[in-house]
């Protein structure tokens, strides 16, 4: 048996006294394509934050690669981590926004070298070169210099994507990475992100492009209200929804 | 689809004879004359004294007045930028202690007035003798008497500074502020750390916000080292007026100190733009231009021509 790469068993979490989470299980295997749909306020995002670490989690067990997300397990307790050791974790995630959160003040090859060169410590050089590689496949060979503020929406996702990749990590976190763009820019983004689920990368994508999930996932999980009502193959969740709310939630999208 | 147009068919560029604006040569007039009548006013009053201006416009303690005029701005606005980072980000620290301490630092600092405080340094002395280095409440290796340590330029240099950084500390948290928290996440999500996200992610964005007013502190402060005066720190003011005291030149010296601050506060001026276009890089589509650009496309307004 290989290890999960993303193994979550009953995540709670609450914010203040607003308990978001209500005991998320969820694995994801490695090279698995993972589709999160749902109503807004579902909890999407603070799941996938929790992932990483951004959000703490109040209950549960989460495990990435193997590994406690954010603690250290000493016999029954749990101590928790040092910030250097949380960072150096989340190296190994990459993470895509809804708005991009490129650095405005970085060209498009400076945002995707920083974190190589400043946290991992990789020689400029090389950094240099697998960046302008993953400018190339994502189709922006022509704006290495480019500030995102001279690009359109979906091209700053495609520099934010291959940000991400730059750090050669072994998860990716989308959150609804189309949603911020206009209709004729979604294609591109998601042609990339098609690309990358064919090369056999492990995503958890919370979208809102049900055509997307449909083709790609290898898995479609339906959440309302802080809790999975029901997942499966894109052909049974997406297809066949067993559950009313699942159902109400499609008519709505499709 | 349409057919591609064949080159010869594009139209000519259009050369339209520009309109014309009387109104803007009126007032350019009117104001002329006004400046005009000013200037003459400046050089026909005997008591102005330019000849006595002249004379001593680059006399050598007038010079030194000027260095040390600049150095008091220089050093209290490093000690102010510096400290008013540390200051902001203690505020902002999720630390209850650190940032009230930096609260109660900035609610002091500027609350008093910086005349009292210059004031308060210089007589240090009264209040403790002497500065030692060691474990707190435990054995000192060093020790300096005050009185040596605490000279009047350095106490001039401590109070505007420290003054200073309770100002520059709201500067650098509203910049800081400024930044959208997505790209704090952003750099976090990447595996930076605290300190590497403040350093190269958040206070360079916070710059474009923190360096304006940050201009206008220092020109501020440049002005306000004259305070120093009151503790004969041979700064600009206390030199013109310090010559002044013997030959009884009062106005030509006080010219000549204003002309020198004049000169400074320009050229702090044209610094604080170049500073200003480095930070503002990625910010906006196109650079501002230069100041030689803008007396171009200036000229080029006002003549209401258009060069080719
Ligand atoms: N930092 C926070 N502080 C307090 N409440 C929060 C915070 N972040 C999220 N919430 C709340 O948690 C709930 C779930 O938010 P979340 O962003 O995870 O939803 P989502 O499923 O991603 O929705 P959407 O599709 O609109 O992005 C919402 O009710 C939201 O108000
Ligand atoms: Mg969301």
């Amino acid at each position: 048996m290989t290890t999960l790469m993303v193994d979550a068993q009953s995540i709670h979490k609450s914010f203040g006294i607003n308990e978001v989470l209500k005991g998320i299980t969820l694995e994801v295997e490695p090279g698995e394509v993972v589709c999160l749909l749902g109503p807004s306020g579902s909890g999407k995002s603070t799941f996938l934050r929790c992932i990483n670490h951004l959000e703490k989690i109040n209950a549960g067990r989460l495990y990435v690669d193997g590994e406690l997300v954010g603690y250290r397990q000493q016999g029954d307790r749990l101590h928790e981590l040092h910030d250097k050791e949380i960072a150096r974790k989340r190296t190994e995630i990459g993470m895509v926004f809804q708005n991009f959160n490129l650095f405005p003040h970085m060209t498009a090859l400076e945002n995707i070298t920083e974190a190589p060169t400043r946290v991992k410590g990789e020689p400029k050089h090389d950094v240099n070169a697998r960046a302008r590689d993953l400018l190339a496949k994502v189709g922006l060979s022509e704006k290495v210099g480019a500030y995102p503020r001279q690009l359109s929406g979906g091209q700053q996702q495609r520099v934010a994507i291959a940000r991400a990749l730059a750090m050669r990590p072994k998860l990716m976190l989308f959150d609804e990475p189309t949603s911020a763009l206009d209709p004729e820019l979604v294609g591109d983004v998601l042609a990339v992100m098609r690309d990358l689920a064919r090369s056999g990368m492990t995503m958890v994508v919370v979208t809102h492009e049900i055509g997307f999930a449909r083709e790609v996932a290898d898995k479609v999980v339906f959440m309302d209200g802080g809790v999975v009502v029901e997942q499966g193959l894109p052909s049974e969740v997406i297809s066949n929804p067993r559950h009313e709310r699942t159902k109400a939630f499609l008519a709505q999208v499709l | 689809m349409t057919a591609e147009v064949p080159a010869s068919e594009r139209p000519a560029d259009i050369r339209a004879v520009p309109a014309r604006h009387p109104g803007r040569w009126v007032a350019t007039a009117v104001v002329l004359v006004l400046l005009a009548m000013q200037v003459h006013l400046l050089f026909t009053n005997k008591n102005f004294g330019w000849s006595v201006v002249r004379r001593y416009l680059f006399n050598p303690i007038v010079r030194r007045g000027i260095v040390t005029t600049m150095e008091l701005t220089i050093l209290a606005m490093v000690i102010g930028v510096f400290l008013g980072i540390v200051l902001a980000v203690m505020r902002l620290s999720k630390n209850p202690v650190t940032s009230w301490v930096s609260w109660v630092y900035i609610w002091f600092f500027r609350g008093t007035p910086v005349l009292v405080q210059i004031i308060f340094w210089f007589n240090i002395n009264l209040l403790i003798k002497s500065f030692s280095l060691g474990v707190p409440f435990g054995p000192t290796f060093v020790s300096w008497k005050v009185n040596s340590l605490i000279t009047p330029f350095v106490a001039a240099v401590l109070a505007l500074g420290l003054n200073e950084a309770a100002y520059m500390a709201e500067i650098v948290r509203a910049g800081l502020l400024s930044v959208d928290e997505g790209q704090t996440e952003a750099a976090y999500a990447l595996g930076m750390t605290r300190l590497g996200t403040l350093i190269r992610i958040v206070l360079p964005q916070a710059m474009r916000v923190i360096i304006p007013p940050t201009g206008n502190e220092t020109i501020s402060m440049l002005k306000t080292s004259s305070l120093a005066y009151t503790i004969s720190v041979l700064e600009l003011l206390r030199a013109t007026q310090s010559i002044a005291a013997r030959n009884l030149e009062t106005i030509p010296l006080l010219l000549v100190a204003s002309i020198w601050y004049i000169v400074m506060t320009s050229v702090l001026t044209g610094g604080q733009f170049y500073v200003e276009r480095y930070f503002a890089r990625g910010a906006s589509r196109t650079m501002p231009s230069t100041p030689l650009q803008m007396i171009r496309s200036n000229l080029r307004t006002l003549g209401g021509r258009r060069r080719r």
